[in-house]
């Protein structure tokens, strides 16, 4: 699991230089988006329709009437149907252009699953982009869904043509399970990718929103009690300081009065682990303006 | 945020390492990380940063202040150079994360689509359409060579065989026009169709099912052109059989300018359509110098351009099949229209340069 989780990590340098890290959105977030985004369109679509009826119900004329009469309300009733094709052509269509344009990148099935588009590397994500790999999902979706729907509305005389058009199609569908960075064929074509959006708050700084500040018993650890540990023990430091609760708290100030050799009293592990924590990481830091870094405990 | 307390730094250095634990160190603590000093210094210009990424995010760019608007770039800068600094200083991961996901939002809008759809319009009708056309050159004569060629083929394999009709005519439209049907008959196919109700639908279903077409020559492209190539020669091949039929009973010139009304626009935007699906299957055949993914995304970019015009022009050659075809009942106007519609789009492509914002 954790290989997986790292194959799904891309950097990009922005051109001010900067590394930044990037996760792909897996497979199951853009199906699940892409499963919302469908079921919206079709909900948009069958409203659209239900509201055209109902107005041409107001209007009070019959289909039947559409070829026969000149009248106004045969007009009226023309400008519905062509409001309807229209309609039908930009839900298609344009949806999924329309949302992707704006400034998150994302259509509302996106927005959920906390992904967005990107151009692929440094570039920026173009207008043109956007439009390219939105043309192709025509027939990496609809073109199979209708024609997979054909081949069964036909019947029994699904013959061999229609299954070598049904793995013709299927090629498109799982062109994503082919390739690392898990493209549709309109990411290919248009040089975009799909990657994870996460939001999150900023936490206090801990050496200001620790109690520790204000308790006068707070430990003082000689610098060989500090050598101990490296970074990546810091960090899980930090993790369990910022949501550990009691317990798992425990365990931690045990383990590490254990390695030290030094007691706490009772009750007080908060204090004692912020104490550490905070003396640590000051260590740690002043090695790293010097130009050494230890990675965990293991490091020399 | 709190007020950072301002101890001394003898106080500070000494408070850590010196057993002699005092109230004067936990006072030293408030601040007592260098690192956290520096974020708290920053802190206010990330939440500024972060307050208007998020604002534009949920699309209220008009409730950002111009001044805040102006301010993005540097805030945007500031964030990035303090992820630098703080990825080499500082050992607190909270901050280091939330800087990430922070300079990634704003690196998203800073360097996001550059212009809106409007915008975007005004560039492509005024140069950039004719331009990526233009860029499609050598695919286009491709192209049109192959629709020449499924004309010729259609034309031929009918005349060799007439059983050849029903397989190329899609059978909608096969009606009242089959091999052997009179003259009277395929005249009245061409002509006397004022009276008809309904056109108005007629040439919007047209154009959506025109556009969807369109659309499938061009995506095609990408299993290397071969399918876009077969969709124009079929679809051509299927003008070829009408031309025989119609050619039979002497109505050629009569069916040109029936077709020649929507079908220079309509042709034309099929050639375009083709030729952008030829253009991303011949970069993705032979990327050349290019890395093959980088080769399909310029070829794909350049071409979803052309596909835009194509779509809009579909909305035209709609428009103009469903009333000038019916309303103008003569081949001489009709051939009028047509040739008029030919030499204005050749003159827009390949004649006129734009307004100098080309892209």
């Amino acid at each position: 699991m954790r290989t997986r989780m790292r194959t799904r990590n891309r950097t990009v340098i922005t051109p001010e230089g900067v590394a930044l890290p990037f996760v792909l959105a897996s497979r199951g977030a853009r199906a699940a988006a892409l499963l919302l985004d469908l079921a919206m369109i079709g909900a948009a679509m069958i409203a659209t329709t239900l509201t055209l009826i109902w107005i041409a119900g107001g209007i009070g004329i019959q289909v039947a009437e559409i070829e026969t009469a000149a009248s106004p309300k045969a007009r009226a009733l023309q400008a519905l149907v062509i409001i309807w094709i229209i309609a039908m052509f930009l839900f298609r269509n344009a949806w999924f252009l329309f949302f992707e344009l704006g400034p998150r990148g994302a259509t509302p099935g996106k927005r959920i699953t906390g992904i967005r588009v990107a151009a692929r590397g440094t570039e920026r994500l173009t207008t043109e982009a956007v439009i390219a790999r939105n043309i192709v999902r025509d027939i990496e979706l609809f073109m199979p869904m209708v024609f997979i729907g054909g081949a069964f509305a036909a019947g029994s005389d699904t013959d061999l043509a229609s299954w070598a058009g049904a793995v013709w199609f299927a090629i498109f569908v799982l062109f994503p399970f082919f390739n690392r960075d898990a493209l549709r064929c309109g990411d290919v074509i248009a040089g975009t990718w799909v990657v994870e959006v996460p939001r999150r708050k900023l936490g206090e700084a801990l050496s200001v929103s620790a109690p520790v500040a204000a308790a006068d018993q707070a430990f003082t650890f000689t610098p060989e009690e500090l050598a101990v540990y490296g970074e990546f023990e810091l960090q899980t430091l930090e993790r369990m300081l910022r949501d550990g609760r009691g317990p798992a708290l425990d365990d931690v100030a045990d383990a590490i009065s254990r390695k030290i050799g030094r007691p706490y009293p009772y009750r007080a592990e908060r204090v004692f682990l912020e104490s550490y924590y905070l003396q640590l990481r000051a260590q740690l830091e002043q090695g790293l303006r010097l130009g050494r870094r230890k990675a965990d405990k293991h490091a020399a | 945020m709190n007020e950072p307390a301002a101890p001394s730094l003898l106080g500070r250095l000494g408070g850590w390492f010196s057993p002699a634990a005092s109230a004067e160190i936990a006072a030293a603590e408030d601040a007592a990380l260098r690192s956290d000093r520096f974020r708290l210094e920053r802190e206010g210009e990330w939440k500024r940063l972060d307050a208007i990424v998020t604002r534009i995010e949920r699309g209220r760019l008009r409730s950002v202040s111009d001044e805040d608007l102006l301010a993005l770039p540097a805030l945007y800068r500031t964030a990035v150079s303090s992820l630098a600094v703080a990825r080499e200083t500082s050992l607190d991961a909270e901050t280091l994360a939330w800087l990430e996901v922070l300079t990634r939002r704003a690196w998203f809008v800073v360097y996001g689509p550059r212009a809106g759809l409007g915008d975007w319009l005004l560039r492509f009708f005024g140069g950039g359409w004719s331009a990526s056309v233009r860029a499609l050159s050598s695919e286009i004569l491709i192209a049109l060579a192959l629709m020449v060629c499924g004309t010729v083929a259609g034309w031929l394999l009918v005349a060799s065989d007439p059983d050849w009709y029903y397989a190329l005519i899609p059978g909608g439209m096969a009606d009242a026009r089959v091999p052997g049907a009179s003259r009277a008959v395929l005249m009245g196919t061409l002509f006397g169709q004022q009276g008809q109700q309904g056109l108005a639908v007629f040439a919007a279903a047209l154009f959506s099912n025109n556009a969807q077409v369109a659309i499938l020559a061009f995506a095609l492209g990408f299993a290397f052109g071969l399918p876009s190539a077969m969709l124009l020669i079929q679809n051509t091949a299927t003008l070829g059989a009408l031309l025989w039929l119609y050619h039979g009973q002497g109505l050629t010139l009569e069916l040109v300018g029936w077709l020649s009304v929507h079908g220079t626009t309509e042709l034309y935007a099929i050639l375009l359509a083709g030729a952008a699906g030829l253009h991303i299957g011949r970069a993705m055949a032979f990327p050349g110098e290019a890395a093959l993914l980088d080769a399909a995304a310029a070829a794909g970019r350049r071409a979803a351009q052309v596909m835009v015009g194509v779509v809009l022009m579909l909305i035209v050659a709609g428009l103009l099949e469903g009333f000038a075809r019916q309303l103008i009942d003569n081949t001489a106007g009709r051939l009028i229209v047509g040739s008029f519609m030919l030499v204005f789009w050749t003159a827009y492509f390949f004649v006129w340069r734009g307004t100098g914002r080309e892209s």
